[in-house]
């Protein structure tokens, strides 16, 4: 609760424009509507910002229910589940596993503890196994050949045996309905493969393949095609396919599945799909792990038929790569030497490798901000080498560092010079996000201060200045507006006898301002 | 609050009966390895067999000790391996390197593979490949139903979306179908069948030929459930791509909702531990709230709580007698209460504080908007500037673009916002989310056309061949607008959409919108046909894909004809469920059923595309 989590259930007040659309409701067509709106009290809205002068229900029913904690908590175990540190409830199948893990030579005696733990009632509405219920009437007994006929004697005993839950259908029981020609063909096909291979003739494969495409079935078709694949040349092969997309669909994925890339990139190559192709082949890199290798991998890369939007992305890919593995040897080395104040107070916290640009960008902003452009790891280099825009370089490197606290930084982010020398603030992601993500990494008031002075549009302003209790701004920003009763409204929300109250004070007493209210 | 019980409701069919069976099933199979034998459990398993079994059940079959499927040699020394998996080549794999160990180790044990739902049989040619088919006994334990509520289905598959929507392998249709023939030969035949969509059509032909080949068997048996309505999940994208904002959604969409039960951190409980807790019917307070839109959660949280306290303040004046009977007859009860309460009432508290950090309030405006289509401009650059805020970057803006894809067109600036942010591995998901027809680029009308005529010389079985990808995409974009249009997908507002009396389906998303797959689903039930709705279904490119199959014969009791199936193939989302669940009771108390290959939403959606290494 820390964050002062509110809801509010608003009726008719206009908000501020950030906050003003409420989740309960629907955006509206014009501006002028939107007003009107807004403005008639028949609305109520709903929000997920905070604002924490509303009372909040949710505050009150977690107070309400945590005093009855007291009196709830004392023997409370047998309703409360029990759980284990991980989480899951002791005696599921799922926490047990995490035993077996955790101590694989577990004890006879830690078995039995476990046993006797078992308290899987307390969890799940199991039903208790009802002998009586049999569902045989609704099955039949089937035996499947082969491995089921010795077992009956050994469940003579189990209330299972009635059960007879043969109820998927033994795949060897396949018929399709054309013919009896085609029955035997599955029925064999499922129960032994080999005799498949009394399609010898094109046209028979070719017929079996699309009885098998009728079907609808993926998994007979998937096993024609093992067949067709063995028996067949690949030419003769892949010109059938090309002319059978559902197949071809299906030969494609299970060659992905069993990884078979040599045959899959004939397979495109045969088909002109070079775009598939160049991008099949580069896939393969996620399997390599080793940054170098993956790298040179990279670089067989760049050239392949890519769209021309992709191809750059291809080549960035590469020299992204080869920066980072720069960056993380250096780092790695300067952070163990542990001269560097920057590694000894904020200790990496994984390795940059194979991380999104973005993510590069951040940490070069974190770690190495004030390097000159010519290094490989200067945020500025970075931003040139990837064009990096503007807006996106500044969010970042702000985000970066406002986590560092480093205000300097931030305040030179967004001066400019002009040519008479003159600094002026710009920013262009709009200083109302400035505000935000300063506010988000913790920037104390004074710094907040000054940038919710630099929102331009003043709704937006008082309203930033509001939620974030920047009182010297929402104070003068009323006396600018000589708005009388926004500014009494006001004092009731600092604290009392504080400085503010009594520059509220003073202003509301004063003579020389004309209130327009 | 919305939906109290309802007495006038039909009575749902009682799927615990679809757990006992699994169960049994399990155990049946567990039976034909005799003796002491140590279970290897797929990790994407565990969560399903913790709903149907313990480990005491397995325990009593002899199973002794419980191992993860994962990359690690292992280090069982029992006689007898069993392995639980999904049907998946990976796991051909590691199974074939434990058993080539031994082998090389000269150590000989039982091997036997329980796949599940089925086997498929390029895993059978691993193991082939492998050299050790035969070595090791091969099962199946077809558990595909998975009752994660009293209305609520699922087949816990959500490789079901990609391997159909993004590769086109049609290896679970015969799953569903086989799913689909276990429920009418539990629960009677389904006298009105409907479906739209490629894959529902083919699930539906091979469901009608199992019927077909064991006739008889469902036959007499009187329906309970009168209505099935199967529907692809490429048939509407958008709605699953929109933030959820009703309850379980948004439990869902923030802390992750996983075989029907959820994990909620230290944050929510407000203790040092993590409590995983289920959320179905069976938690009063859930079941109250779920449905509900998020604004309206508070309002009955602090009512209850209120309710609550005051139950505990009776104890104040009591004798010993009534003392000593509050404490057998009604502290149980309370105390139940007061734990679901103050975890749910921490869920919110937690979520609020989640989403005001992402600024979800102007993200929903901007959804808002590119839902009725309108200040696109303005919603586009605000995702671009959203996308840029992002350190490190989410997935969730992912799904924003290819929103804006479905609805709009996404602008070149927009692409390079994203380039920064996706790592250069987001290259293989954009042509993913390409060829799954998820995102369309701007391109002009002659590039158009040249795709259109080098495709169409491309497909020759038309019948059975939906025009590839690129087009039906390239196509689907501008559809939206229209089907928005046809179908009155947004509601004109005059005065207040109050959100605590919902008057139709757009309630799920505060008004703004009425989910497409659930408005196509009332206007086919309205109709008992797709008639009049032919524009539609041509602009959501499913002319030959829509179907009404009737039984004539009317044995259909007039209860069952008040219950629904509905089938969602590729995953449903529970902003969904709720605003059907509410169609159920404001049409006429019907009651919907849920079946999904999985519960999905606007993340898992995204992380579906997104490659990873072998």
């Amino acid at each position: 609760m820390s964050c002062g989590l509110i809801l509010f259930f608003q009726s008719g007040r206009p908000l501020g424009a950030g906050v003003r659309l409420g989740m309960g409701l629907r955006m509206n067509r014009t501006k002028g509507d939107e007003e009107e709106y807004w403005n008639s009290s028949k609305f109520k809205a709903f929000t997920f910002d905070d604002e924490d002068d509303e009372l909040s229900q949710l505050k009150e029913s977690k107070r309400a229910v945590n005093s009855l904690r007291d009196f709830v908590d004392d023997d409370d175990d047998d309703d409360l589940e029990r759980v284990s540190w991980s989480g899951e409830p002791v005696g599921s199948i799922s926490w047990s596993i995490k035993e077996t893990a955790g101590n694989s030579s577990s004890s006879h005696e830690g078995r039995e503890q476990l046993k006797s733990r078992n308290s899987f009632s307390s969890y799940a509405q199991l039903p208790k196994p009802t002998s009586t219920y049999s569902l045989s009437s609704f099955f039949r007994g089937r035996t499947r050949p082969g491995s089921f006929q010795s077992l009956s004697d050994a469940l003579s005993d189990t209330p299972a045996k009635s059960y007879a839950p043969e109820l998927g259908r033994p795949k060897g029981e396949y018929r399709v309905s054309y013919s009896i020609h085609w029955f035997d063909s599955f029925h064999m096909l499922f129960c032994q493969v080999c005799s498949l291979e009394r399609f010898r003739s094109l046209q028979d494969k070719l017929q079996l393949l699309e009885e098998a495409v009728s079907m609808h079935d993926g998994n007979v078709i998937t096993a024609v095609l093992i067949f067709l694949k063995r028996t067949l040349s690949k030419e003769i092969l892949f010109r059938e396919l090309e002319v059978r997309q559902v197949a071809l669909r299906h030969l494609i994925h299970f060659l992905k599945e069993i990884g078979d890339q040599k045959l899959l990139l004939d397979l495109f190559r045969f088909l002109d799909r070079t775009e598939e192709l160049a991008l099949s082949h580069y896939r393969e890199h996620l399997n390599i792990q080793d940054p170098d290798k993956r790298k040179e991998f990279l670089k067989t890369c760049i050239g392949l038929p890519f769209s021309a939007e992709d191809s750059a992305h291809i080549q960035d890919h590469y020299t992204l790569l080869e920066r980072q593995i720069i960056i993380e040897a250096n780092d790695r080395h300067l952070e163990s030497a542990g001269q560097t104040e920057i590694f000894r107070k904020h200790p990496r916290k994984a390795s940059i490798l194979n991380m999104p640009l973005v993510t590069t960008l951040f940490y070069s902003c974190f770690y190495h901000y004030t390097e000159a452009e010519g290094t490989f790891s200067s945020p500025v280099n970075l931003k040139k080498t990837f064009k990096i825009p503007d807006k996106q370089y500044v969010l970042t490197a702000l985000a970066a560092r406002a986590k560092l606290r480093a205000w300097n930084d931030v305040d030179a982010l967004f001066t400019t010079k002009n040519w008479l020398g003159y600094t002026k603030k710009r920013a262009p992601i709009g200083f109302h996000r400035v505000v935000e993500i300063l506010h988000k990494n913790n920037a104390p008031v004074q710094i907040l201060q000054e940038y919710v002075n630099l929102v331009e549009d003043v709704d937006t302003k008082l309203n930033l200045a509001t939620k974030f209790k920047c009182h010297d701004v929402v104070i003068d920003t009323c006396r600018d507006l000589k708005d009388r009763q926004q500014l009494l409204a006001y004092r009731s929300k600092v604290d009392k006898g504080s400085a503010e109250e009594e520059k509220i004070d003073a202003l509301l007493s004063s003579s020389q301002i004309r209130w327009k209210n | 609050m919305a939906f109290p019980h309802r007495p006038d409701a039909p009575e749902l069919p009682d799927f615990s009966m679809l757990k006992r069976l699994a169960r049994d099933q399990l155990i049946y199979l567990l039976e034909q390895l005799p003796g002491k034998k140590d279970l290897f459990i797929e990790a994407d398993l565990m969560s399903p067999l913790d709903r149907i079994a313990n480990v005491s059940i397995l325990k009593q079959h002899e199973v002794d000790k419980l191992y993860k499927v994962e990359n690690k040699p292992a280090l069982s020394s029992s006689e007898q391996l069993c392995f639980l998996v999904r049907p998946r080549i990976k796991n051909m794999r590691y199974i074939a390197s434990l058993v080539n160990a031994d082998k090389l180790a000269g150590r000989t044990r039982k091997y036997k593979v329980i796949f599940s739902p089925q086997k498929f049989y390029a895993c059978e040619m691993v193991l082939e490949e492998e050299g050790i088919y035969g070595d090791v006994s091969c099962d199946e334990w077809a558990f595909s139903l998975l009752p994660l509520d009293v209305d609520l289905l699922s087949m816990e598959l959500p490789e079901f979306f990609r391997d159909y929507f993004l590769e086109g392998d049609q290896r679970w249709i015969n799953t569903v179908a086989q799913a689909l023939h276990l429920l009418s030969t539990l629960y009677g035949p389904f006298p009105n069948c409907y479906g739209i969509g490629r894959c529902a059509k083919m699930a539906y032909e091979l469901w009608r030929n199992l019927e077909e080949e064991e006739d008889g068997e469902t036959k007499g048996r009187r329906p309970e459930i009168g209505h099935i309505f199967l529907l692809d999940r490429d048939v509407d994208f958008v709605t699953a791509l929109c933030s959820q904002v009703v309850y379980e959604g948004l439990v869902d969409d923030t802390f992750r909702i996983k075989c029907g039960s959820v994990d909620f951190g230290p944050e929510v409980t407000s203790s040092d531990k993590s409590l995983k807790v289920l959320l179905n019917a069976d938690d009063k307070v859930f079941n109250e709230i779920r449905n509900e839109h998020f604004s309206n959660v508070f309002g009955f949280l602090s009512q209850k709580a209120r309710n609550l306290q005051a139950q505990y303040d009776r104890r104040r004046g009591m004798d010993i007698k009534q003392m000593k009977n509050f404490v057998s007859q009604e502290l149980k009860g309370l105390k139940q209460e007061h734990r679901l309460l103050s975890l749910h009432i921490g869920a919110c508290e937690s979520i609020m504080k989640k989403k005001t950090k992402q600024d979800f309030q102007e993200l929903i405006k901007t959804e808002h908007a590119l839902l009725e289509g309108f200040n696109i401009r303005e919603s586009t650059s605000y995702i671009e500037e959203h996308i840029d805020r992002q350190v490190p970057p989410s997935h969730c803006s992912r799904g924003y673009i290819v929103l804006l894809s479905l609805t709009s067109v996404v602008p070149d600036s927009a692409r390079c916002s994203l380039d920064t942010h996706y790592g250069p591995e987001h290259l293989l998901t954009f042509s993913n989310l390409r060829r799954a027809g998820l995102l369309t680029e701007q391109a002009p009308g002659d590039t158009l056309t040249a795709v259109e005529s080098k495709v169409s010389k491309l497909v020759t079985d038309k019948a059975a061949g939906k025009i590839t990808d690129a087009f039906s995409s390239l196509a689907k974009r501008s559809n939206f607008r229209a089907i928005s249009k046809k179908l009155n997908l947004i509601p004109r507002v005059d005065g207040e959409y109050d959100l605590k009396v919902p008057r139709d389906m757009a309630y799920v998303f505060s008004g703004a919108y009425v989910p497409l797959s659930c408005r196509i689903i009332e206007q086919v039930l309205e109709r008992r046909s797709w008639q009049g709705l032919d524009e539609v279904v041509r602009l959501l490119n499913c002319s030959d894909f829509a179907f009404t199959d009737m039984t004539k014969e009317d044995k259909a009791s007039s209860e069952s004809l008040r219950l629904i199936l509905v089938v969602f193939l590729g995953g449903c989302t529970f902003s969904e469920i709720s605003a059907l669940r509410f169609l159920g009771r404001e049409k006429g108390k019907r009651e919907f059923i849920f079946l999904t290959t999985a519960v999905t939403n606007s993340a898992r959606l995204m992380e579906a595309m997104s490659e990873v290494k072998a």
